[in-house]
């Protein structure tokens, strides 16, 4: 066993695990944040995706005790208070999700995605670093869409706020 | 079209909780004191179970109980069924093995399981699952159709001799066979449709309670159809009586038919929370999904058409083998019989049509329906087959199609179905129209200067949703009935609930169900939920598959709404002195007509329960249900068409155009419907580029892990352009068709066709990979650079 303390979507937790505890079954299991998702067993479809640190992380592939002493952001703490992040607006306003199974996990990597590409995305780049997501329900259009429209918006926040 | 009604494109009323990670799927519940299972699965194909030695697995911590198939069939728990009978055309019954949910004696498939280890934490499950000893006694393996009809294959089932199942046929050879003496051009194609896994993103899953003093089970379940699990655990397995059973559907992250069915894991999961008195939870993981879920499609299949000098079609004969895997799963019998050979007539006018099937029994995990369940195939073999008689005829495909388009309705098919509308050129006007057809010629000289191959496919589809009469169904050998039920409860304060036997799993039920009622009754959508997914709230329901939640499921509501409307305009023609034929409904009031005379819908609704003041002999309350049962298929038909990009030097193909035309009836939400057809198309592309459930002669599966498995990714697809003409559905009262499954029925042939197209060489099978492109472009002698050199 071994005891973690990390900050999860900012406030600080602390529990004793089985050394092979996942990241991922701490977060659901152990802090009952169950938003973020496990698809497969073998780090390909991204449905666990949470921020470690300000990067996207695949949390069935990393270890508890790998994120101790670590920041986490997960599904549940994005949204500031009522107000949802733009992408997660944007997934409803352009129908980016049917099941909503693979949902919170596309959405934590496009906002990486989105953080990652300040100077504007276009359709290839999203399609591309969206690789180690997986969806099967929306063919992947809407979530484009989606994301592209939130970098959009996104930009228009930092222009103003550089204004 | 109202803001909000039909027709509208509003935004999902469910979406919020998917977007900020609060859905509530069956993983995400917890019950107090809860264990959980780990499934004890054959690494065989097909193996005697020798003996089980589960010692050393209970004395390990947090292990509760390791329990087999012997108890379980001791305690009366029954076998898995199929519940779809077919007839072979000798007249005899299909041949169906016995299927235990743990067997006891013989495994045929790997990944099947012989034992469940319970235990305090799911490592710990698992732990003492690898070290259950099983005494494996390896028998022969068979894979394929082909090898499993040889002589001395390996017999898997001793209630069907020579793995056949069924030997089954529709329409007259002998008729047909006549009709081809007099053609002036036959066309014969040979294709298999590979092989899928469903592979919802949410894997399998179940917790199971049962609460000793009241002998009640609850069970959270991953079911599109949690009525239908609760019958059949109910009346076949005898796991509990239905009133003391409880099936409860949550969010569902994706189904696709592979959900569906009453899984082994929901039987065992159930009964042991009885046998250990401890609430029991399985999650599958994505290996257990590929060895375990129904998977779908898998046919061989040869079929020629017959043309007369003038093009036109004179008969059609098919000759299918379905491989139903080891066993037969819940639809499995029908998939490849009244779902396929009945659509083998597409839009086309054809006389006379020949089809016969034989399904048969591999050592593979069981096939039944995937997103289209026959009608995929169908669509398959019918598009192949225009596009490559329209090579051979030397006419342009677009033109052969029009030639033998069905225009006048109801049109009587030689295979049972009798379509009620469709308008077939304009949906495949519209989509040539859309990929710019006529411009493909100077799109496909530029790609060749750039050293490309351009190549573009036609598909014309057509299917069948809803699905049918229970009394047409039941005449076909189900065993339900094919109806839906709703429930409208109007609350005093006049905000609604609709109970629904449909389930959404992704299709956003709680959407479009609400705009039907804010269309009817005027109330503003965030006034008006939807309850589905529990057998305690919902009475009954047959559940979502089939596009069958619109046509069927919302009649129903429908239905019931006529009776609401119907009560609260008579007490409101009462409460305001007018006659009931001059009130109508909407924007919140109930007015009369060409008056100022008006009460609020809330005033009406609160009138009904405070009993003040009603009609002689109303009783109070507002409330109605109904059941509705369709009295046709539905018939949705559209065109697409797909261009590819083909790079001869790699076999690699870019789509770098999709355009859908579809025909789904009155559309409720024009937003959700252009959403399941991308994923459809997605699903449709995915196998025909990518997807391919490979196993090895032995048995052995090869693609068990989205490592080995190729899903689609965003990279993998272009985006979209579809659109939708209208014909009203005439067999509905809302003039729906269904649109859930179109993409993937439509798209495989149009893909198929555009790179054959490409390639000049007709020779080439799903998934068309890279290396298979390419080995069919040097077959036919292509590969520009080796030309040119």
């Amino acid at each position: 066993m071994v005891t973690v303390t990390m900050t999860v979507n900012g406030r600080q937790v602390s529990k004793e695990v089985e050394d092979r505890r996942l990241l991922v079954d701490f977060l659901r299991e152990d802090l009952g944040l169950t938003g973020t998702h496990v698809g497969c067993d073998t780090s390909q479809c991204g449905a666990c995706v949470v921020h470690l640190d300000g990067k996207a992380v695949k949390s069935c592939t990393v270890l508890a005790a790998q994120a101790d002493g670590g920041s986490v952001k997960t599904i549940e703490g994005l949204a500031n208070g009522a107000d949802l992040h733009p992408l997660q607006a944007a997934f409803k306003e352009h129908h980016g999700l049917q099941c909503g199974f693979c949902t919170p996990g596309m959405i934590m990597s496009g906002v990486d995605l989105i953080e990652r590409h300040p100077d504007g995305l276009d359709e290839k780049t999203v399609r591309v670093e969206l690789e180690g997501n997986i969806c099967r329900c929306t063919g992947y259009h809407n979530i484009v869409k989606a994301i592209l429209a939130a970098a959009e918006e996104m930009r228009g926040g930092m222009r103003q706020a550089a204004e | 079209m109202t803001v909000e009604g039909i027709g509208a494109r509003v935004a999902r009323k469910e979406d919020k909780r998917f977007i900020t990670g609060k859905g509530r799927y069956v993983d995400d519940m917890a019950v107090p004191g809860m264990k959980h299972a780990a499934f004890v699965r054959s690494p065989h194909a097909h193996a005697r179970i020798g003996s089980i030695n589960a010692e050393a697995a209970k004395g390990m911590p947090g292990v509760i109980a390791v329990l087999t198939g012997g108890e379980m069939a001791a305690d009366g728990i029954g076998n898995l069924i199929c519940g779809w009978m077919i007839h072979s055309k000798d007249g005899s019954p299909m041949n169906m093995g016995a299927w235990p949910a743990l067997a006891s004696e013989t495994v045929r498939f790997v990944g099947q399981a012989v034992a469940v280890v319970i235990a305090d934490t799911k490592g710990q499950a698992r732990d003492a699952a690898d070290a259950v000893e099983v005494a494996w006694e390896e028998l022969p393996a068979v894979s394929d159709v082909t090898s499993a009809l040889a002589e001395g294959a390996p017999q898997i089932h001793p209630e069907a001799a020579g793995n056949l199942i069924y030997d089954w046929e529709i329409g007259s050879k002998p008729e047909v066979d006549a009709a081809f003496q007099g053609a002036a051009h036959v066309c014969r194609i040979e294709l298999t449709n590979n092989r899928l896994v469903p592979n919802a993103m949410e894997p399998r899953a179940a917790l199971a309670q049962y609460d000793a003093a009241d002998d009640h089970f609850t069970l959270w379940t991953t079911s599109q159809n949690p009525h239908t699990a609760r019958l059949v655990l109910s009346a076949f397995y005898n796991v509990a009586p239905e009133h003391k059973l409880r099936v409860i559907a949550p969010d569902v992250g994706g189904g696709f038919g592979s959900k569906i069915y009453i899984y082994p894991e929901e039987i065992v999961c159930l009964w042991a929370s009885k046998k250990t008195g401890e609430p029991v939870k399985w999650t599958g993981d994505r290996s257990e999904a590929f060895l375990t879920d129904a998977h779908g499609r898998d046919h061989v299949t040869v079929a020629e058409m017959a043309f007369d000098a003038n093009n036109k079609i004179l008969g059609f004969k098919i000759d299918t083998i379905a491989n139903f895997g080891a066993y037969m799963s819940l639809f499995s019998s029908a998939v490849p019989t009244y779902l396929y050979a009945t659509l083998l007539s597409g839009q086309y006018d054809i006389p006379l049509i020949h089809c016969n099937v034989r399904a048969v029994y591999t050592t593979t995990a069981p096939v039944d329906a995937y997103r289209g369940a026959g009608r995929p195939e169908a669509t398959y073999v019918v598009e192949r087959m225009m596009e490559t008689a329209a090579r051979e005829l030397g006419v342009s495909p677009a033109e052969l199609r029009r030639t033998n388009f069905i225009r006048e309705f109801p049109h009587q098919t030689p295979v049972i179905m009798m379509y009620d509308a469709g308008d077939y050129d304009a949906s495949l006007n519209a989509a040539l129209a859309a990929s710019d057809y006529d411009g493909f010629g100077a799109r496909k000289a530029e790609a060749e200067r750039r050293g490309k191959l351009r190549g573009i496919g036609i598909s014309c589809y057509i299917e069948a949703c809803g699905i049918a009469p229970s009394k047409a169904v039941g005449s076909l050998g189900a065993g339900v009935g094919l109806w839906e039920s709703a429930e409208v409860r109007v609350n005093p304060v006049g905000t609604i609930e609709v109970l629904t036997g449909s389930h959404s799993h992704g299709q956003g039920h709680e959407t479009t169900f609400a705009q039907l009622v804010a269309s009817r009754l005027g109330v503003p959508l965030d006034n008006i939920s939807i309850v589905h997914g529990d057998t305690d709230k919902v009475q009954f329901g047959m559940g979502t598959y089939g596009s069958r939640s619109g046509a069927v499921g919302m009649s129903a509501i429908s239905k019931a709404i006529d009776k609401v409307e119907a009560k609260a305009k008579k007490l409101a023609a009462h409460l305001l002195e007018a006659s009931e034929g001059d009130i109508e409904i909407a924007d919140g009031e109930v007015r009369v007509a060409g008056t100022d005379k008006k009460l609020g819908w809330h005033e009406v609704c609160l009138a009904a329960y405070t009993a003040h003041n009603l009609p002689d002999g109303m009783e109070p309350g507002l409330k109605e249900g109904a059941f509705y049962d369709p009295t046709n298929f539905t018939f949705p038909a559209g065109a697409y068409v797909c261009e590819v990009e083909i790079d001869p030097d790699t076999g690699h193909t870019d789509i770098v155009s999709f355009v859908a035309a579809d025909d789904f009836g009155r559309i409720i939400n024009p937003l959700i419907v252009e959403g399941q057809v991308h994923g459809g198309i997605a699903q449709g592309i995915g196998q025909a580029l990518l997807e391919g459930c490979v196993y090895d002669e032995g048995g052995q599966l090869i693609t068990a892990t989205f490592n080995d498995y190729a899903m689609p990714r965003a990279h993998d697809l272009p985006s979209f352009n579809v659109s939708t003409t209208e014909t009203i559905c005439p067999s509905n009262p809302l003039g729906i068709k269904g649109c859930g499954e179109a993409g993937a029925i439509g798209s495989p042939p149009a893909v198929m066709n555009a790179i054959t197209d490409a390639i000049g060489n007709n020779d080439l099978s799903m998934p068309a990979t890279p290396e298979k492109v390419w080995r069919a472009l040097r077959a036919a002698g292509g590969g520009m650079r080796e030309a040119a050199e």
